[in-house]
């Protein structure tokens, strides 16, 4: 949808930077960014309690869901070296998923408790005020 | 001429991206984890304290740099080179800051991941 929406907004020159800020207004633009927006609260979420090694190529399964809508629904020719792409992902995905969620956790909680406690403590306070 | 500068916008992605990625990951554990949160002081404190913390506001501007280097980068250059490289350099660079700056423990198995999902990433977007 980004795509399709800075095609038709036009190359944009470094002089004019400006032309950046009204592409925003762009409704295919609007659209992407609103979806971007729902996908970044879940994505805060999961990095609450996971690593960010372990979520973000967990959100690359996004990539495979896109490929087979793209495949299924939308009846597009995905090509061998795609569907290798699909392979890959989904077996990088399937390895990190596979033990070291359970196998980190014990050290990081570790890490966690000794680390960030003076973080802990000072969004407290603001939470307090608030 | 061109496609100096779309490798230098895709750089710049890559680079706030991490770099937005490791800020919202580290500002997050400080939060805490979201759903004991909610449970116990309600979804306003989860916003509350998200939007308070310094990292997850640097991290979003870092992210709005990333975003519009995007922009330019397809602007400038087709989505099927700007997407897969900015994409699995991207997952690259963050097995690397999440080490060094996030001390988390990017074992073999997780680089192995890294390496898979960046050139499955590559394979499917380009």
């Amino acid at each position: 949808m980004l795509s399709h929406g800075m095609k038709q907004t036009g190359n944009i020159s470094i002089h004019h930077l400006q032309s950046v800020i009204f592409a925003v207004l762009n409704p295919w633009v609007a659209i992407g960014i609103l979806l971007l927006l729902a996908f970044f609260a879940t994505y805060m979420t999961a990095l609450s309690w996971a690593d960010l090694t372990y979520v973000l190529p967990a959100t690359s399964l996004g990539y495979v869901l896109l490929a087979l809508v793209a495949r299924f629904v939308l009846h597009e020719h995905v090509s061998p070296l795609r569907w290798l792409g699909i392979v890959f992902i989904t077996g990088g995905v399937g390895f990190i998923a596979g033990g070291p969620e359970i196998t980190t956790h014990p050290a990081k909680a570790k890490l966690l408790t000794t680390k960030t406690a003076p973080g802990l403590e000072l969004t407290n306070e603001v939470g307090d005020k608030l | 001429m061109r496609a100096l500068y779309t490798w230098g916008a895709i750089l710049a992605i890559v680079f706030a991206s991490v770099v937005g990625d490791v800020l919202l990951a580290r500002a997050m554990k400080e939060v805490g984890d979201v759903g004991a949160l909610w449970r116990r002081e309600g979804l306003g404190a989860v916003i509350g304290r998200t939007l308070a913390n310094p990292n997850f506001l640097l991290g979003v501007t870092a992210m709005a740099v990333a975003f519009f280097s995007l922009l330019f980068a397809l602007s400038w250059g087709d989505v099927s080179l700007v997407a897969p490289a900015a994409a699995s350099l991207t997952f690259i660079g963050n097995a690397v800051a999440a080490r060094v700056f996030l001390h988390e423990r990017v074992d073999r198995r997780r680089w192995i991941a890294a390496s898979l999902v960046a050139a499955g990433v590559a394979l499917l977007a380009g």
